[in-house]
């Protein structure tokens, strides 16, 4: 996949000192199984706040329930775990309490699209400035391997013993729809490329998402005969259609394929900015 | 000077809000709380403060949580149904020590119920209704002046303890209009908080009141908060020794400041052989039983928890010693009664009004029990 780096930082520290200087060390190893997909998404948060040099006084990192939300505690931020599915909704009220922090959502499919699916639509449809990180590893790994909203139909999970008959979501496509106007796709194998993608969704003025297919080797992986860790990035590499490649090509030929790159981004007036003006004007009519 | 103005209990409740500092409001419409929205809505922003009308009951919780965390002071208000979807983050919010002000206005349940009548069914909710062992204030006003002065009571308490705390009306106060009196100036607390924070320091350490100082998050001192138990730098923890030391420490920072917290209304109760109890709307009803049973020379008095959690149990044992017959009157099938059992004993005679229908209990039907031999 090729990303378009106009705008966006080189990749320039080391992961040791990225770890050093980003993560609470004294809280590492993380929790999470070997050959999990999430420690390369949470490298590239740090490698994308490192390379726009973040002021991490004011960055706070919110996360819901799951797998996922295990990240945002190791990162040295303001950091705060909240309930299951609920992490967009607190982040809304940080954002709306200080318009200049910035405000970096870490969350699972579970958390983000099925507990939370609505907060997740609504605030795309307010246009918050939230960067919404979707650590998308297509099952529910902290309890142990059940289907969740990005599970692919006929595929298998604990609670899916006998295939799912649930159609999945494309997290990506349904913030599009409720109105976000920042919206991409990439993979944990795309690991150079990610840090990249993860800094134009913070860059963004307004809501972002940004869908990473993560790898759960372990559940996902393990209940679906997927291979190794290293044969589910395989996958990835071979399934991964960069989406300037994917406009000129038949529904049909991308079933199955993961999209991946920036989907959409546009400009439009962000909420929290948008009521700070309200106030003013408010303020300004009493006098 | 105080100006005096008219106004409704839920209106009372928004201006009281104001004037302890809240700047941040986050709701969903339901009756019968739906003012407390809109005048929120309206009046923070002429102060410099944010509304939002999130998209469900829990999301507008989770949203004043996030704004209180950054260091703005927040409520949000619901009735009955909201009331139970919030019970999950007012646990969080009582754990992770974030000072936050939640008003139910009662109606009629269960489920849906009967949206626009009173009701005090909430009661035993507000204490036990979000999961585990968790202290819990609960405050009942029982008239549009105390919509008012308790609403700044809430936030002061809940800024002095770092913990959530109930406003619970009821929609008899909620609805009624009254003059009150708006004074010039209010006490206001505020958190304890750190200034010019190391970026290390434990947010959670233990200090002597066993509250907890810690800057506003963007304040330099960078810690984490969660849902699970946690050492002192609020990372989660499996050691069940601090595990344990963290819910004890949290039960103990209410329990030892009770006098503190706890208030009540003692009318006429000095000589009083018959009394009382009742709390928030039902007071009223009650007040005008007791006046016309004290003209008929019967000596009556009301005993009316302000605070309803922690429960009154000190100064209630002390108000009914020498009573003989206790009247409990209650929007429900029966809530608070069992506390009251609890603290008087088995012993001692009580008889029980409640009511399931939606109607309010009348001074009459009081009348009628403090009369019987």
């Amino acid at each position: 996949m090729k990303v378009d780096m106009t705008n966006v930082s080189e990749n320039t520290m080391n992961i040791s000192d990225l770890i050093y200087k980003y993560m609470r060390i004294e809280h590492l190893p993380h929790i999470w199984c070997p050959g999990c997909g999430n420690g390369i998404i949470l490298r590239a948060v740090a490698q994308a706040m490192e390379n726009m040099k973040l002021e991490r006084n004011k960055t706070v990192l919110v996360s819901g329930i799951g797998c996922s939300s295990r990240a945002a505690g190791y990162l040295d931020c303001n950091s705060i775990h909240t309930t299951h599915g609920r992490a967009i909704a607190y982040a809304t009220g940080i954002k709306m309490a200080h318009p200049d922090y910035e405000v970096i959502v870490i969350t699972g499919d579970g958390d983000a699209s099925a507990i939370g699916g609505n907060h997740l639509i609504h605030a795309a449809r307010r246009n918050i400035g939230l960067t919404v990180i979707v650590m998308n590893n297509n099952i529910y790994g902290m309890t142990g391997g059940q289907y969740s909203p990005t599970t692919p139909h006929r595929e298998f999970g604990t609670t899916a013993p006998y295939g799912n008959i649930d159609q999945p979501f494309d997290i990506a496509k349904l913030a599009m729809g409720a109105g976000a106007t920042f919206a991409a796709r990439s993979t944990v194998y795309h690991a150079p490329q990610l840090a990249g993608i993860i800094e134009k969704g913070i860059r963004h003025k307004g809501f972002s998402v940004i869908d990473v297919t993560s790898i759960c080797p372990t559940y996902y992986g393990r209940k679906n005969k997927k291979g190794s860790a290293v044969d589910m990035m395989r996958w990835q590499k071979e399934n991964s259609i960069p989406v300037e490649k994917a406009k000129d090509m038949p529904e049909e030929e991308l079933e199955g394929k993961l999209v991946v790159g920036v989907l959409r981004d546009k400009e439009a007036v962000e909420y929290s900015e948008e009521y700070s003006r309200l106030v003013d004007a408010v303020q300004g009519g009493i006098k | 000077m105080a100006k005096t103005v008219l106004m409704q209990g839920n209106e009372a409740c928004v201006e009281g809000a104001l004037a302890a500092g809240m700047r941040f409001y986050a709701g969903y419409p339901i009756t019968p709380s739906t003012e407390i929205a809109e005048v929120s809505a309206l009046r923070l922003p002429q102060v410099g403060g944010k509304f939002i009308q999130m998209e469900d009951e829990i999301a507008s919780i989770a949203c004043a949580i996030g704004a209180s965390v950054s260091g703005v002071k927040s409520m949000t208000a619901t009735s009955g149904p909201g009331f139970s979807l919030k019970q999950e983050n007012l646990g969080y919010a009582c754990l992770a020590e974030i000072p936050l002000v939640v008003v139910d206005v009662q109606r009629s349940g269960p489920s849906t119920g009967l949206p626009t009548s009173p009701s005090q069914g909430d009661v035993m909710m507000a204490k036990w209704g979000t999961h585990g062992d968790h202290p819990m204030i609960a405050i009942a006003p029982s008239s549009v002046k105390e919509c008012y002065e308790l609403a700044i009571r809430c936030f002061n308490l809940s800024e002095k303890y770092r913990t959530p705390v109930l406003f619970l009306m009821d929609e008899i106060i909620g609805h009624l209009r009254e003059g009150i009196e708006i004074p010039d100036k209010v006490e206001i607390v505020n958190r304890p908080t750190v200034v010019n924070p190391h970026p290390k320091r434990p947010a959670y350490a233990p200090t002597d009141d066993l509250i907890p100082a810690m800057a506003p998050f963007g304040k330099g001192q960078r810690y984490n908060i969660t849902g699970l138990l946690h050492d002192e730098s609020g990372f989660p923890t499996n050691d069940t020794e601090i595990a344990g030391a963290l819910v004890t420490r949290l039960m103990k920072k209410i329990d030892n400041n009770y006098d503190d917290i706890v208030q009540v209304e003692e009318t006429l109760m000095d000589d009083a052989k018959v009394a009382v109890f009742c709390f928030g709307g039902t007071a009223r009803a009650a007040k005008s039983a007791v006046e016309t049973a004290r003209a008929k020379g019967i000596k009556c008095g009301m005993f009316r928890p302000i605070t309803i959690w922690p429960f009154a149990e000190k100064e209630l044992a002390k108000a009914m010693k020498g009573v003989k017959k206790i009247i409990v009157a209650e929007h429900n099938y029966g809530q608070l009664v069992n506390e009251v059992r609890r603290v008087v004993g088995p012993e001692k005679r009580i008889e029980f009004i409640g009511k399931v229908d939606g109607t309010v209990i009348t001074p009459d039907e009081i009348l009628a029990k403090i009369e019987e031999a």
